[in-house]
Formats: C-alpha cells, sequence, structure tokens
C-alpha cells in the first residue's frame, strides 16, 4: 500500500506513462493528519506518565522514603502521615475477597458456556453476563452501600459496620465476573476439538474432559482471565468510594471500613486542594503507584494471553 | 469451535439398557450434580443482575416524575429535587465526547488498517499502547484531564469542555478498536477495483471503505458513548458538581453529570436522598438501555454482507 515509492521526474507532462506516479501531495498531507490522529493515543500515555510523574516528584522530594516506613496513611492532617500500606492492605483486601467470589461464579460460567451449553441457549446467555459489563460502575456502589449491607449481610447476621470491606468485595467480584468469564471461555474454546474427541473416545464423561482435558489446556488464557480481573478490581473507584468507606485500616477484619488509593484519590479530588499543596501532590502519588500496580498486571496478562494463542493458532 | 462435543456414553447407555459398561449411576449423579454446579455459578451471577435491578426500581420508582426531571437539586427539600442539571451535563458531556471520539477514533483507525506499515516498530508502538490504554484504570484519565485540561497547560478549569475530552480520551480506543474492524469487514476486491479505475488511495477510503464500515463504526461510538455515558469516577477528579443550582451550562461553565449526581445522593445519610439517586440510576439504565437497542438495531440492519 506504500504510494509513490520512486518519486523523482514522473511529473511532467508525456513522461512515461506507465512510469512512477507522480507524487501527489494532497494525499501526503491526508497521510499525515491521519498519522497524527493516531498519535493522539500515544500522547495520551505520555500526558498520563509525564502527569504522574512530575507531580508526584516534588511529591517524593518532600516526603521521600516515608512512603513506605510511615505505618499510617493521612497526608491532610495537620500532623501528616504517608505510609501508603494501609492503602495497599484495603486496595488488596476488597480485591482478594472480590477474587473469590468472582473465580468460582466466572469460571463455572465459563466452562458451562463452552463446553456444556447448546448454542441457543448460549446465544441468550452470554449477552446477558455482559449486560453487567455495562452497568455503571457508581450503580454497582449504590447496590453495595443500600442492599448488600443491609439486607443482605446484616440480615443474616454478620455484624458489619455501614461502610465494610465484605458489601464492596462481593459487589466487585460480580462485576468481574464477566471479565473472567469471556475471556476464560474465548481460551477454552480455543481448545482443539480433536483433544476433546481423543478423551470421548477413551471413555472419560464430559465432566472429566472438562476438567481434565480442556481446562488445563486452556490454563495461560485462565490466568490471564483472573490477572485482568485482578487489575480491574484494583483500578475500581466508585463501589469502594461509596461502600467500604474513607478511613485507612491495617486490619483484614472484612465487616469493617477500609480506604483504598482509588477511593484517597476520588475523596481528596472532591475537596478543595489547591495545585502545589501536599494533598493535591497525594493524589498523583496514588495514581502513579496506581498505574504501575495495573501496568504490571496486564502485561503479565497480556503475556499469558499470547501464550495460549500461539500454541493453538 | 461451539459446535457441541458428541454426546458421552451417558446417552449411550440410556437408549441402549444393558449396555452400559462403565457409567454407574454414582457417575451419572456426579455427572449431573457438576453440570448444576457450573449452570448454578451462571445463575447467580445473573440472579445479582435481576436483583439489582429490582432493588433499584422499587426504591426509585416513587420519586420519578415529570418534576424530577425538570427541577435542579436541593439541599433542603429532597421531594422537589430533580435531575434537570444532570441531565443537561451529561447530553453537553456526550456531545463533546462524541464531537472528538468520532473524527480522531475514525482517522486512528484508517491510518492504522489503510496506510500502516506494521514493519515498522512505530505503528507496532501505536497497536500496543491502545491496547493498554484500553486497561488504564479510569480514575487515572481523571488524573490526565485534572493535570492537564483542568490546570497545567490548558488551565480550562472545571468545565464542560475539560470533562468530554477526559472520557473522550478514555473511551477513545473503544472507538479505534470497532473502526478497525468495521474497516478490515471490507473485502480487498472493492479497493483493488477502486483503485484499478484510476482512484487514489484516499478517493478509495473516503467512498468505497468508509461507506462500506459506517454501520460499524456508528456501533462502536455508540457502545463508546454508552461507556462514558456512566463513567464518575473521571469527572469527580476533573471536579463536576454535585449540587448543581442551575441547569444551564455550556462548554466553558461548570456542569454535573447523571452518574455524579447519582453518586453525590448515595453518599448522603439521609435515606431520602439515596432514593433520588435510585429514581436517577433508572433514569441512567434507561438511557444506558435505549443506546445499546439502537446499537444492536444498526448492527443487525445495516451490517453488509459482501
Amino acid at each position: 500500500m506504500e504510494a509513490g515509492t520512486q518519486t523523482l521526474g514522473g511529473a511532467a507532462p508525456g513522461g512515461n506513462p506507465l512510469g512512477a506516479a507522480r507524487r501527489r501531495w494532497g494525499e501526503e498531507v491526508i497521510r499525515g493528519l491521519l498519522f497524527l490522529a493516531a498519535v493522539i493515543s500515544i500522547l495520551t500515555t505520555a500526558g498520563i506518565v509525564v502527569a504522574l510523574l512530575t507531580e508526584s516528584l516534588s511529591f517524593f522530594q518532600e516526603v521521600g522514603t516515608r512512603f513506605f516506613t510511615d505505618s499510617s496513611w493521612s497526608p491532610l492532617f495537620s500532623d501528616p502521615q504517608f505510609g501508603i500500606w494501609p492503602l495497599l492492605n484495603g486496595t488488596f483486601l476488597i480485591t482478594g475477597i472480590a477474587i473469590l467470589v468472582a473465580v468460582p461464579l466466572g469460571l463455572g460460567s465459563a466452562v458451562y458456556l463452552s463446553e456444556y451449553a447448546s448454542p441457543r441457549t448460549r446465544r441468550i446467555l452470554k449477552p446477558a453476563l455482559e449486560v453487567l459489563v455495562g452497568v455503571p460502575t457508581v450503580v454497582f456502589g449504590y447496590f453495595a452501600l443500600t442492599f448488600i449491607t443491609p439486607q443482605i449481610l446484616q440480615a443474616i447476621g454478620i455484624e458489619v459496620q455501614v461502610f465494610n470491606a465484605l458489601s464492596a468485595g462481593i459487589v466487585m467480584g460480580i462485576m468481574i465476573v464477566p471479565t473472567i468469564a469471556s475471556i476464560s471461555e474465548d481460551a477454552m474454546s480455543a481448545v482443539p476439538q480433536g483433544l476433546r474427541e481423543g478423551a470421548y473416545g477413551l471413555g472419560s464423561t464430559k465432566r472429566q474432559v472438562a476438567t481434565r482435558v480442556v481446562f488445563p489446556a486452556a490454563t495461560s488464557g485462565i490466568v490471564a482471565s483472573i490477572v485482568l480481573g485482578i487489575s480491574r478490581g484494583v483500578g475500581e473507584t466508585m463501589i469502594v468510594l461509596l461502600a467500604a468507606g474513607l478511613a485507612p485500616n491495617t486490619g483484614v477484619n472484612p465487616t469493617e471500613g477500609y480506604a483504598t488509593i482509588t477511593t484517597f484519590m476520588g475523596a481528596t479530588a472532591k475537596g478543595d486542594n489547591p495545585a502545589g499543596t501536599i494533598g493535591y501532590e497525594s493524589i498523583f502519588a496514588c495514581g502513579l503507584t496506581l498505574f504501575v500496580l495495573t501496568l504490571f498486571m496486564n502485561m503479565i496478562a497480556i503475556r499469558f494471553v499470547r501464550k495460549y494463542r500461539e500454541v493453538y493458532e | 469451535m461451539s459446535a457441541p462435543p458428541p454426546p458421552p456414553a451417558d446417552a449411550a447407555a440410556a437408549t441402549m439398557p444393558g449396555t452400559h459398561f462403565r457409567t454407574g449411576g454414582g457417575t451419572r449423579i456426579r455427572e449431573l450434580g457438576f453440570r448444576l454446579l457450573l449452570l448454578s455459578a451462571l445463575a447467580l451471577a445473573l440472579l445479582v443482575l435481576v436483583v439489582l435491578v429490582i432493588d433499584v426500581l422499587n426504591d426509585g420508582l416513587g420519586s420519578l416524575s415529570l418534576d424530577f426531571l425538570t427541577e435542579t437539586p436541593s439541599r433542603i427539600d429532597p421531594s422537589s429535587s430533580g435531575i434537570a442539571p444532570a441531565i443537561m451535563g451529561t447530553l453537553w458531556l456526550m456531545f463533546v465526547c462524541a464531537a472528538f471520539i468520532i473524527p480522531v477514533g475514525v482517522a486512528s483507525a484508517v491510518y492504522l488498517e489503510e496506510y500502516a506499515n506494521r514493519e515498522r516498530w512505530w505503528n507496532r508502538f501505536i497497536e500496543v499502547n491502545i491496547q493498554n490504554l484500553a486497561a488504564v484504570p479510569s480514575i487515572v484519565y481523571g488524573i490526565l484531564g485534572l493535570a492537564f485540561l483542568v490546570r497545567g497547560p490548558l488551565s480550562l478549569g472545571n468545565v464542560v469542555l475539560a470533562g468530554g475530552l477526559t472520557l473522550g480520551l478514555l473511551v477513545l480506543p473503544v472507538v479505534i478498536v470497532a473502526g478497525r474492524e468495521a474497516i478490515r469487514a471490507v473485502p480487498p476486491s472493492i479497493r483493488e477495483g477502486s483503485m484499478a479505475l484510476g482512484a487514489t488511495q484516499w478517493q478509495t477510503i473516503w467512498k468505497q471503505v468508509l461507506p462500506g464500515s459506517v454501520p460499524g463504526i456508528a456501533t462502536g461510538t455508540i457502545l463508546a458513548l454508552s461507556r462514558a455515558i456512566g463513567e464518575t469516577a473521571p469527572l469527580i477528579l476533573v471536579g463536576a458538581v454535585t449540587f448543581a443550582t442551575t441547569a444551564d451550562t455550556g462548554l466553558f461553565q461548570e456542569f454535573s453529570a447523571l452518574p455524579i449526581q447519582i453518586f453525590g445522593w448515595a453518599a448522603e445519610p439521609q435515606e431520602a436522598y439515596k432514593l433520588l439517586a435510585a429514581a436517577a440510576i433508572i433514569v441512567l439504565m434507561a438511557v444506558l438501555l435505549a443506546m445499546n437497542a439502537v446499537a444492536i438495531w444498526l448492527r443487525n440492519k445495516y451490517e453488509k454482507k459482501w
């Protein structure tokens, strides 16, 4: 598709009609404009990195290694503490609960859709599951706060506080189910039919084929789906902001409230923190932590996805 | 690869009594149990969705009225509160977002599909970059908007333009990916025919490829906007307001938005405000449902079979 590789001289009228085409400047300008549009996505990444690094730099100049050594997080107090651990603790506790919910539901759905459902059932159930992707996360947050906490958890006698990690984690898990289900189902569907038929030929039952042939063969895709699920949970803001509270907490009791990296960012950005203050800069330091965490997990996931594609395609 | 696997020994055993040699009763029960376990995983996830919808309808329908759509939110009196500023803000945001993602997204898709030479490292870099951008948490886009659009180089302030562009950057990968798929679906023979008749590459794209891929691009754009319309976290960072006193907003004015209004009300401790949040959720979900219905309709009606 490279136009005009030879550009010399062809413009003269009466030249060799079968020679190299005249370079068309209009075409080149359009090509340049389209390239610029594609570059906007690179500028977006660059902008994110620059924004995070510049403000974080002045944050770290002031705070230094206290980011890792302080035991609590309260950058807005008069006696500020800058330890990120309580926020990481809340983030991973809630994401952990979410994964405990999402992995069995997501993988169960994936095996069912890939191995058991008839094409017709699949055509109905798969889009239904994907509706969950379209639900805005603020709606999930509302649901966790006003339904799961009072009408499920408190109703069955679990003494949870109004803001608690448990309801945020459960609802976040439901939010992640389609991510895990759809990526692992892709991986399971990519397992060659011959492997299944071989196992049936040896007298395996359907359950044995699903659990001992298809599931192991799709492992890398399944791992990728779980890593991506964790990454989505870590980056999720609205569910935790509404349902898990704002208090940094270093415990592991899921009935209490926990602040996470994202809740701190959201809650602090809502207040008035002029540029240049430590409060403003701490939003960016948290953003940088979040960006690095999710980037790392996405890279792992992409690597695993490539692996299963290489094996069977 | 979705063809159902052949029926296992179970079926044969059922039709030919006496011939089954290894599927004992215990095996059959375990097979059935496993199948039910899988089905219940799927059913439970869908059940939560149903319960969520019922809960929201149950909480919110009582507050839903014409006044609710035309009033402004009130700090004093929940019963006379409405979502007019939020609706206007969301409309403005979607307008800015669409005006940004349609030209930029389609141009990027055209470049990547029709011009980019995949041998060049920068083109591969653009592709990997788009793949990675799609997985960046939405709140991080809020940081981008805060640092470059609201403050910093552009210093637009907490205005619609900054919010709309932030959402646009967030959903741009959706449009690019959908656009590329639509463009790829136009068969090469169409391009070759056009070129053979003497059209330039751009004339071919403009007159043949793009018209053929409009349904796919339109579907992708609607799906991108339906993702943008529910995003809350980035808007919190760029400073959308939860209690707007007027529905009057514009490109360079402060704004509210439906998800921001829902968040603001849901975070209030009084029950009355939570019910208002539910009513606003009904409005938001109805809009989302309509957008998705249009997208599906577009895809089914105009998708070309080449």
